[in-house]
């Protein structure tokens, strides 16, 4: 393994630490400030600095990773699961439904991802869940593209014909051999749907269509420090940075299964 | 002084030993066949003498002398100099080894540009003079098209031509023919003959095929597991073999061995076949893949369908499984029932053990595969019954948790054979079932199914390319040319009185071991 990819996966299992196990990693309220200590930059008291009403910022990050990873998860495995079934349906089934579903599909990529997301939004409310949901449908797309790319690719194999040629039925083959033999690309592209998702949630969230105030979630945290940009550099860019390197960790991670499988 | 004197290299791949202790000599003229199956190392020094091992293997001891200099010792830049100009090489595949993008007179031209050999004017018709001297007719169109235009005979002919585009003195050949039809195996290694009497350059061939080896050359090196078993002239060794492993290689070798012929035997016949027809459609025209075939196989007898690629034969093996419907004409086989359970009376064992079993599953998982189709008996007997069948086709049980991957491509096919037996047919299609594989395990594999035959009473289809081994095994044969059955017969008839002009011309071409 390459030193990346150590990092990544440090990176990674670091986030998930703080999401299961925040109060391992700082004594702070996330929620309750101290009025006095408003404002500060980063030290060693508040390694993150503090916002405008005196709560530590690590804090919040840290206490914020539960609500940006479960709404990750939500939406991979949203688009993961409805993208999966339909590639195999269009992919195994040809004909007709074929056709149908990926015109569909076309349709649904042609629409830039975040525009979808919020057609979404506007449709169920918001909300944490209807957020992270959006963000999964808004990715079902890509999910069906590849894996029907790979059904299509595994059914004429020889092993498949062979399954059939064993006396298999035709939902038994699919379940037995195509589908597992497809799935090695359609996880690369699930982790790196997860750092997509991450970002599109926080993208929603500083745009106020996420979870409402004084949750920390990530996108809203970063949304808040926005009015101090100016004067408190700590309040964007720290939780940016985290973001971006959870983004990058989970697409370095990607690659790594994309080329040794999983 | 030897052309080339390789004198104990020795190569490893990621610090493993692949090869080591290889010594031999080419002198000018001389044609020179590395012999070996798959693992020897025998490609491992071919690639070694032309500077192109590939990045994880290193070559850590040896000289390799060219002339009076030692290449072991050359730079990957020096090397340029003597590639193409030196040494040609004529590559294993040749559908892959032409740039698809590229006309073949800008890749034969490129090479003599590298070594600046003239102008474009002069380049251009030195190439069209390469053209035709390999073969090729109307060479100057031929410059003009790209590779997809070419059969894959005529794009070795081009390959060759690159590789004698600077006149070298020596051109290594790694398995020049394996991709290739046998008549037109035979057309290039006349060519490869012919070039070698005009130009008096040397020739390493690389080659698993002991009967182009032995028909070829004129000294012969026998490798295994990365050593030199034995080396000597073409007849010492064919003659008396010294090496344990030569002998065993020789025996193996369907081409070379000289078993009786099998008779048919009277019985009913298992499948019929009449009339068979398919008919492909390609955009708006079509063209007929098979074209009445007819014919029938005796119970508890083999019949091969012979033919090159594109002759109809897979096709009609395929009609027979019922894996493509025939566009007219009839497949009937004794006792097969027309619903789902004809697969419990058919089963067809694939070319390619690589790609037939699913790498996902274990072997236990794989064999027990149509008995839990057919649900036949629970969970226990299912397992017991896989295990017999493991201990039929002489496999180890400790295997039966393996994944495919680890298995080598004779215990693939003995897999895939199982599988086959599971769920007890009577008709077995094998469509190539041992060409993939080493000529040691091919016999194995060829004995195995023999012995099954015996005791279970299969009926075969054999399928193949290669008569050698269809002389061996079947009892009938029918040949097939361009979709048509142009003769049948039993084997007897057809090898020692072959009636039809394609099959005395396929027979020709099968290399004989004089020289």
């Amino acid at each position: 393994m390459k030193g990346g990819l150590i990092l990544s996966w440090l990176v990674i299992v670091l986030v998930l630490l703080w999401a299961v196990v925040p109060g391992v990693f700082t004594g702070y309220d996330p929620i309750a400030g101290v009025p006095a200590e408003k404002l500060q930059a980063p030290g060693a008291e508040h390694l993150f600095g503090t916002d405008a009403v005196g709560r530590d910022m690590f804090a919040r990050v840290v206490h914020g990773a539960v609500h940006s990873l479960s709404g990750a998860f939500v939406a991979v495995a949203v688009g993961l699961v409805l993208g999966t079934l339909l590639g195999l349906l269009a992919g195994s089934a040809g004909g007709v439904l074929d056709a149908v579903v990926m015109r569909v599909v076309d349709v649904l990529l042609s629409v830039p991802g975040l525009l979808l997301a919020l057609t979404v939004i506007i449709l169920l409310g918001p909300g944490t869940v209807n957020v992270a949901i959006a963000v999964g449908i808004g990715s079902v797309a890509a999910f069906v593209r590849l894996s029907r790319s790979e059904v299509v690719r595994v059914r004429r194999t020889d092993y498949v014909e062979a399954a059939f040629g064993s006396g298999g039925r035709f939902p038994v083959v699919l379940w037995r051999h195509v589908l597992p033999n497809s799935l090695g690309p359609v996880i690369a592209l699930a982790a790196l749907q997860f750092g997509v998702a991450i970002l599109a949630i926080s993208t929603l969230g500083f745009l106020g269509y996420g979870a409402e105030p004084p949750t920390p979630e990530w996108g809203l945290l970063i949304a808040e420090g926005r009015n101090y940009l100016a004067t408190s550099w700590w309040l964007t860019t720290l939780p940016g940075a985290v973001v971006v390197a959870v983004v990058l960790a989970a697409s370095r991670i990607s690659r790594s299964i994309a080329k040794e499988g999983p | 002084m030897s052309l080339l004197d390789v004198r104990d290299i020795a190569v490893s791949y990621d610090g493993r030993r692949a090869v080591e202790g290889i010594s031999f000599t080419v002198e000018p003229g001389e044609v020179v066949a590395v012999v070996g199956e798959s693992g020897s190392g025998k490609t491992t020094t071919a690639h070694a003498i032309i500077g192109l091992l590939p990045r994880n293997a290193s070559l850590d001891a040896g000289q390799i002398l060219l002339g009076e200099n030692d290449l072991a010792t050359w730079s990957a830049r020096r090397m340029e100099s003597v590639r193409g100009a030196q040494i040609g090489l004529i590559p294993q595949d040749p559908s892959n080894s032409l740039d698809p993008v590229k006309t073949i007179g800008a890749q034969i031209g490129e090479v003599l540009r590298i070594h600046k050999r003239g102008d474009r004017g002069t380049i251009r018709r030195r190439v069209v003079e390469l053209l035709a001297r390999v073969g090729l007719p109307d060479p100057q169109a031929r410059a003009r098209q790209y590779p997809h235009e070419l059969s894959g005979g005529m794009r070795q002919r081009v390959l060759i031509a690159i590789a004698i585009a600077l006149e070298p003195r020596l051109i290594i050949a790694d398995e020049p023919t394996s991709a290739l039809d046998v008549t037109v195996q035979r057309r290039i290694l006349d060519l490869v003959d012919d070039l070698r009497a005009e130009f008096g350059t040397a020739v390493l061939l690389v080659t698993h095929d002991l009967g182009v080896a032995a028909s070829r050359s004129d000294r012969l090196v026998v490798m295994k597991d990365g050593r030199v078993e034995e080396q000597g002239t073409t007849r010492e060794v064919m003659s008396a073999p010294a090496a344990e492993y030569t002998k065993r290689l020789l025996g193996d070798a369907p081409a070379l061995s000289a078993r009786p012929f099998k008779d048919a035997a009277a019985a009913e016949p298992a499948i019929v076949v009449r009339d068979l027809v398919k008919e492909f459609r390609v955009g708006r025209s079509s063209f007929l893949a098979v074209d009445g075939a007819s014919f029938e196989v005796p119970r508890g007898t083999t019949h091969a369908l012979v033919g090159e690629s594109g002759s109809g034969k897979t096709t009609t093996a395929r009609m027979v499984v019922r894996f493509t419907e025939p566009t007219s004409g009839t497949v009937s086989i004794a006792g097969a029932p027309d619903d789902r359970r004809f697969r419990r009376h058919v089963q067809l064992v694939y070319q390619n053990p690589y790609g037939s079993l699913d790498p996902r599953q274990s072997i236990a998982d794989i064999v027990e595969e149509p008995l839990r189709n057919f649900r036949l008996g629970d969970r226990a007997t299912r397992r017991a019954r896989v295990g017999e069948l493991l201990d039929r086709v002489a496999l180890s049980r400790d295997l039966l948790t393996r994944r495919p991957r680890e298995l080598s491509g004779g215990q693939r096919q003995r897999v895939a054979i199982a599988r086959a037996l599971a769920a007890g047919p009577e008709v077995i299609v094998l469509d190539e079932a041992v060409s993939a594989l080493d000529v040691t395990v091919q016999a194995q594999i060829l004995d195995l199914l023999e012995q099954l035959q015996r005791d279970l009473g299969l009926t075969y289809l054999f399928i193949s390319h290669d008569l050698a081994v269809v002389r061996q095994i079947s009892h009938t044969v029918s040949v097939m040319n361009r979709g048509r059955i142009v003769e049948s017969g039993t084997t007897r008839q057809v090898f020692t009185e072959p009636r039809h002009e394609y099959t005395r011309e396929l027979l020709a071409a099968i290399p004989e071991p004089v020289r």
